[in-house]
Parts: structure tokens; sequence; C-alpha cells
């Protein structure tokens, strides 16, 4: 199938790290005996200690990551609580101000705080990003269990949509689709929440099939294996056995799409508030900071480069901790 | 060749069937009425109204209106601009080359980035040259492009003032100086948009090498005496390159997202800038229309990367 081909290289890509780490490991066996091991290879001798200090450092690295994100997750939650500066304090005194102790990211052109619209718009930006991954990894569990526990016309046919949707222009339809429907929605549940709805909606019916890609090659392998033919053996239910054998045991790359599924999320959403289609212009998500500060690039550089820091170490983050769960999760990785 | 690339281009009339029914079921549920300002007017009595609907077919079965709709989209006939008051087909076909243009320098960049990154990275795995790649190609894609963009604005125009900031169409001049201020002002779009590719496809390549690097071929051939040099190029990264193709062909559709976003940045006159203007201007038949080539560019470029394929493998044409 073209779906497994696809997916290869980039699952591939990690089994050359366990191997590495079999050869890293392997030195530091061979120094626990005596010295004739060293005088044969000398060059490769790793003493345990430094050993365990390379461990210690890849773990540090990805904690440091860890602890980056949690920081800028913790600031963006908490942060109104301890900040309590309005974002719609219009103070024409302090117009285009440099970044100070009274405002830490400076001000825009109306005088208002950049720090607290950077809080604000930290949490809807969050917020869309996990709201979109959950309805795409729901999406795509769904899709990608029934095409992996059905043969035949119903898996072509799921199959085929998922490949149709891969070969959308997802940002044109996006901005279509906001285009369209945005005042119905704004219309039936208020200007915030309508549009909340709309883009998260939008967002995660765009990004569901690498995880029902993953999903249904996941299955393909584990409904052959013995675990769950014992359960059919015993009687169990097509739907006890999806659900009791075979989705616990698909979850690990779903958590690992997941992860990044944030990270694509809340880029998609900063996109659609960068060009000036996201949510109402009162409301200053991170991508509609960029948007009013574009106009400014000359005199207030500080009005784009905060929040726009904030959208690439977030994302960064986020990618990296995908990165790093793969490489916990992946039952080949030694270390 | 020739009866591969006639079975590829009818595997591609079914996904555009696919695409043009969810662009016009997109449509068709979009609330709203064409004539709903005609119904608000009391001027506009009921009878002529009814007509009107008749006329245009407003009350037919969706799947006639939907085979009417592709007709018409097919044969090139998209309406009339609201905004620009001329032939949206016309409008159009004025910035595709724009756009093409910009999209395929910028995917040559990244090429040329991805191509020597990443298989200079595979051959000597975890090294530091690997270790410095890897990480500045996860910068790479984690940087949105709209992000980096600002970031170039402020760094090579405003600061630096190197390069102009605003894509201009009429520039004056002849021979080289007319040439040189078209690159220059290129030179800024071009890059956010191929820096970003190349650092998504270093990762593939990267992946795709070090799978093949491996594979008893290769050492067949290094133990025959070819130099590296031949062994890498000639027998490691065209077979390499086959998985990078599909995941290439399945990026399309985000590079067509990077290039609205590029343009629109630097108002580069293409069909992405367009496509917001148009939306900010409700200006419904060039946003319907600019989707629809947005599709068909999807499907033009898949159709080559499968063109790609048959040169890559020709066992694949024979498949």
């Amino acid at each position: 199938m073209a779906g497994s081909t696809r997916e290869s290289p980039t699952a591939e890509a990690e089994a050359p790290s366990a191997a590495a780490a079999a050869t890293a490991s392997a030195p530091a066996a061979a120094s626990v005996t005596p010295a004739a091991a060293v005088a044969i290879v000398p060059r490769r001798r790793v003493s345990p200690g430094l050993d365990a200090w390379r461990r210690f450092r890849r773990h540090r690295l990805a904690l440091a990551r860890a602890g980056i994100l949690s920081l800028i997750v913790l600031t963006v939650v908490l942060g109104p609580v301890f900040w309590q500066v309005p974002i719609n304090d219009i103070d024409f005194g302090a117009t285009l101000s440099v970044p100070s102790w009274q405002h830490p990211f400076g001000t825009d052109d109306l005088g208002q705080d950049i720090f607290a619209r950077v809080l604000y718009g930290g949490r809807i930006s969050l917020a869309v990003g996990l709201a979109a991954m959950l309805v795409a990894v729901i999406v795509g569990t769904i899709i990608g269990a029934l095409a992996g526990i059905s043969r035949g016309f119903v898996d072509t046919g799921l199959m085929w949509l998922t490949d149709l949707f891969l070969s959308l222009p997802q940002l044109p339809l996006l901005l279509l689709i906001i285009y369209l429907f945005r005042d119905a929605l704004k219309a039936l549940a208020g200007p915030e929440f309508g549009i909340f709805v709309l883009i998260v909606a939008v967002i995660g019916g765009f990004r569901w099939m690498p995880v029902a890609r993953l999903v249904r090659a996941q299955f393909f392998s584990l409904r052959e294996k013995e675990f769950v033919e014992a359960a059919r053996a015993l009687g169990a239910s097509t739907w006890r056995q999806v659900v009791h054998h075979m989705l616990p045991n698909a979850l690990g790359p779903v958590i690992v799409a997941g992860t990044i599924e944030v990270a694509a999320a809340i880029i998609a959403e900063s996109t659609l508030s960068f060009l000036g289609l996201g949510f109402p212009p009162d409301i200053p998500t991170w991508g509609r900071l960029l948007y009013d500060a574009k106009d400014h690039l000359d005199v207030a550089p500080h009005w784009a480069l905060f929040p726009g820091a904030a959208i690439f170490l977030t994302v960064l983050t986020i990618n990296f901790s995908g990165d790093g769960l793969r490489h916990t999760l992946d039952p080949r990785n030694v270390l | 060749m020739g009866r591969y690339l006639l079975r590829r281009l009818l595997i591609a009339i079914p996904s555009l069937i696919g695409i043009s029914m969810v662009l016009f079921a997109v449509l068709a549920l979009a609330p709203g009425d064409p004539f709903g300002d005609l119904a608000l007017s009391p001027d506009v009595p009921p009878e002529v109204r009814e007509t009107l609907r008749i006329k245009f077919g407003l009350d037919d079965p969706l799947p006639i209106r939907y085979l009417r709709w592709l007709v018409a989209m097919l044969q090139g006939d998209w309406g009339f601009s609201f905004a620009s008051r001329i032939d949206v087909s016309r409008l159009i076909l004025e910035r595709v080359p724009t756009t093409l243009l910009v999209i395929g320098s910028s995917q040559v960049l990244a090429l040329m980035i991805a191509l020597p990154v990443g298989v200079t990275a595979a051959a000597r795995p975890y090294s530091v040259f690997d270790q410095i790649a890897s990480a500045f190609a996860f910068i790479g894609f984690s940087l949105p492009t709209f992000f980096t963009g600002l970031l170039f604005i402020l760094v090579f125009s405003i600061n630096l003032h190197w390069l102009p900031f605003v894509y201009r169409t009429d520039i004056g001049g002849a021979g080289w100086e007319w040439y040189w201020a078209h690159i220059r002002q290129a030179i800024m779009p071009v890059a956010v948009l191929g820096l970003f590719q190349g650092a998504a496809w270093t990762r593939y390549v990267r992946s795709a090498v070090l799978d093949v690097i491996r594979l008893d071929y290769v050492t067949t051939a290094r133990a025959k005496g070819l130099p590296e040099r031949t062994v890498i190029i000639k027998h490691v990264v065209r077979n390499a390159l086959v998985p990078v193709v599909t995941l290439v062909a399945l990026q399309m559709p985000a590079v067509f997202g990077g290039a609205i976003i590029t343009e629109q940045i630097f108002r580069v006159p293409g069909i992405g800038s367009l496509l917001i203007s148009s939306i900010l201007a409700n200006d419904t038949p060039v946003v319907m229309a600019v989707t629809f080539v947005f599709a068909c560019l999807v499907i033009l470029f898949n159709l080559l990367a499968d063109l790609i394929y048959g040169w890559l493998d020709p066992r694949i044409t024979y498949r």
C-alpha cells in the first residue's frame, strides 16, 4: 500500500539511533573486563561513568526541553494571576515604548501592554492547539480503526478518503471555510466561542489523516498477533477486541503524532490570525499580535519579536518533546 | 513510460473529482443566499425573484448543480470579479506565473540545501556535522514562515537596507538592471519558503539515505573499488530519493500554504495574495476559483512526482 511506504522513512529514522545506543553500551560492557580488552581496542574505551554521563546528558537535554515547555505553559496559564495589567488598557502616554520594568515586552501603538497580551494570546493558542489535536486524534483513530479492522471496500474507501484529504489544498480551504461560515457561527455561539469552535473543528478536520494511517497500520499488524487471536478464540466481540486489546497497544505512535499535532495546530491558528482571518481583531492571539505589529516593524520591532519568539519556542519545544517521546516510546530503543 | 503516464493520469481524475466535490460541498453547505440582498429588497416582486432563481438553476437538485458548476470550472468559466471588475480567469492567469516562479525557485533552493546537507549528514551519522545539521533542521521547520518573513524584513530591509521588502511589478530600467531588480526583490520570499522546506526535506533525505546506505549492494559497489563519491551519488542517492519524492509530493499542499503566507508578507502579486485580498473584499468568485486552481496545482505536482518516480526507478513504470 502507498500508505505504508510513505510513512517508512520517518519511522525508520529512529532505527539507527537504537543501533547507536547498542554500540555505545558495548564498549561500556567491555571496559568492565580487565585491561587486556582495553589494550586491544584502546580508542573505543568508554568508562561506565562517562557512559552514564552521556545517558544523563541525553536525559538532561530532554528534561531541559520539557522544562522550557512547562515553563511556557505555566507562565501562560498562571501569568495573568500575577500580572494583572488589562490587555486593552489604552495609554496614549506610552505608545510603542520599548521594553521596561513597567512593560516587560513594551507597548503597542495604543499603549497596550504587550506582555499581558502575549499571555492572553498564549492561552488561546494552547487551547486551540490542544482542542484541535483532540479532534484530529479522535477522528483519525476512529477512521483508522474502522479501516484497520474491516477488510475490503470499507478499508479501500476510507483510505481513498484519507488520500483525498491529504491532497486537498489545506490553507486555501481553511480560509474558504472560515470565510463562508464565520458569520453564521458568530450569530449562533457568540463572536469568541463561535470562532473558537469553527477554528478547532476546521484545523482538526484537516489534520486527522496521519493519525488515521498510523492507527490503520498498527491495527494491521496487531490483529494478527497471538493475544488478539486468543481473545478472538475466547469469543471476544469485535468491539472488545478493538477497545481492550488493540487500541491500547496502538496508542504509543498516536501519542507521538498527537504531540506534533499540537504544534501544527498552533502554527495553523497563528497563520489564520496572521492573515487577519482568525479570531476577532480585539482578541490578541499570537498570530494577531504579529499581524498588528508587521506594519510597525521599523519603529517597534519588539512588538513582533516577543509574540513571534513565543510561537517559535512553544512549537520548537513541543516538536522536541514529540521527538523525545518517540525515543522513549520506541520499543526498539534500549536506552 | 507512455502507458504508465496514462495510467497515472487516469488515477488523477477521481482525485480531481473528489476535491471538486469537497469544494462544492463547502459552497453548497455555506449559509447565505446569493439572492439574499434581492430577497430583502422590497422593490423586487416575488415573481421576479422566482424567475431569477429558476434561470440560474438555484432550485435544481444538488447533483445537477454540481455537474453544471464542475463543467463551468473546467471550461475556465470562473465568473466575474466583484472587486476588480474583470473576468476571474484573466485575473488569475495574470498572477499564476508569479506564484509558480516563487514556488519553483524556492523548491530548487530547498533541494540545493536538503540534498547535500542530508546526504553528508547521513554518510557520517552522529558526527558533529550531523548533530549541527539536525539541530538546524529542527529549528528551521519549527520557525513558522510568517515569523521568518518578518525577521528577514527586520534584518535585511530595515536594519541593513540590502533588499526591498515590497515586491513590485512596475520596475523600470532595461537589460541587466531590470533582471537584477527582479532577482533582488525575489530573494527574501524565495529564501523564506526555501529555507523552511529545505529544513523539512533535510530530515527526510537523511533518514532515507540512512536506510539505503547499509544495504548490501552499496557494500558491493564499494568492494568493487568505486570511489566513495560515485557510490553515494550514483548508487545511494538515486534509490534514497524514491521515498523522499513521496514525502515531498505529500508536502505540496503545505508548500502552497507557505506560498500564500509568503506572498502576503512580501506583497508578491501571485494567486496567494489574491486569495487573501479577495477574502477580505468578500469577492466570492475569485475565492472559489483560486481555491480550485490550488487544488489543480496540487494534483499536477502529484503527477509530476509520479513522473519522477518513473525516472528514478524504472521498475515502477512496469508495475
